[in-house]
């Protein structure tokens, strides 16, 4: 009796399994986009919320059409802002920065002023809305 | 009597475990991966030095705002007095959710008052000021 029954393979081929892998791998490399959201937070006040301050602890920062900003009453360069902030905080902890702008203030102004303010400390900070 | 006892050196780096080490990696890429879901609106964004990261991104909206005022919410183009209605729905499926404001450098204040007012009524009070990192 002849017997040339063929041995059958039982198991699944493996060798290739790390390509496959490999081409998987790099399909995920490519496609992932490392989050690159950042930005300045800033927490809104709720609609609803009216808390009467006292006026000695609100400095008010405003910043005209063209970008110059103006701290209580007297202009200051932009490079400055941080430093004057910053000894205020360090006289009154208690500060409220209440930034206030321009309606036709580019918002790169706005963000500059408000990049100053987080780099001199300020965590308490307010935006006014401008008069329309 | 003569021993032969020198150990026969290997010259091969073991390949066994490769597809196991390329499976690990595999899968920490197809967990962390979160695909670009949204093309927004073509903006120059303002640039900053103190800038955070925002936490999660799955935790973000992103709002776009060109400078002529158009606004598009995660690729929705919205007219701006919608925003309230449009963000008090993400709002309430996710409170914690962070408003990434994707806003051009050159738009107007007048602009983003109205939007800041718009999300204070929906009550999305964590924003982000999108900004570029200053170079030097």
């Amino acid at each position: 009796m002849l017997k040339r029954q063929k041995a059958k393979l039982k198991e699944i081929p493996s060798s290739s399994m790390a390509d496959i892998a490999f081409l998987l791998l790099v399909f995920f490399l490519v496609t992932t986009t490392i989050s690159m959201d950042k930005g300045i937070g800033l927490v809104l006040p709720a609609s609803d919320e009216e808390i009467e301050v006292n006026p000695k602890n609100i400095t008010k920062v405003l910043i005209d059409a063209s970008g110059r900003v103006m701290l209580d009453e007297e202009q200051v360069p932009l490079n400055q802002l941080k430093g004057k902030i910053k000894n205020m905080i360090a006289r009154n902890d208690k500060l409220i920065v209440s930034v206030k702008p321009h309606p036709k203030t580019k918002h790169q102004s706005y963000v500059d002023v408000l990049d100053q303010l987080k780099q001199a400390g300020a965590t308490r900070i307010s935006i006014a809305e401008p008069d329309q | 009597m003569k021993f032969d006892k020198r150990t026969v050196l290997k010259s091969e780096i073991p390949t066994a475990a490769m597809p196991d080490i390329i499976f690990m990696l595999l899968v920490f890429f197809m967990v962390t991966t979160v695909l670009r879901e949204f093309e927004g609106l073509p903006i120059a964004l303002p640039s900053a030095t103190k800038i955070e990261k925002l936490e999660s991104k799955r935790n973000t909206t992103h709002i776009w705002v060109n400078k002529v005022g158009l606004v598009s919410i995660d690729d929705k183009r919205v007219p701006i007095q919608a925003v309230k209605n449009v963000m008090y729905v993400k709002i309430s499926e996710n409170p914690k959710l962070t408003t990434s404001l994707k806003v051009d450098k050159e738009t107007t204040m007048r602009i983003i008052t109205d939007l800041h007012s718009e999300l204070r009524a929906a009550s999305a009070l964590k924003v982000n000021y999108s900004a570029k990192t200053r170079a030097g």
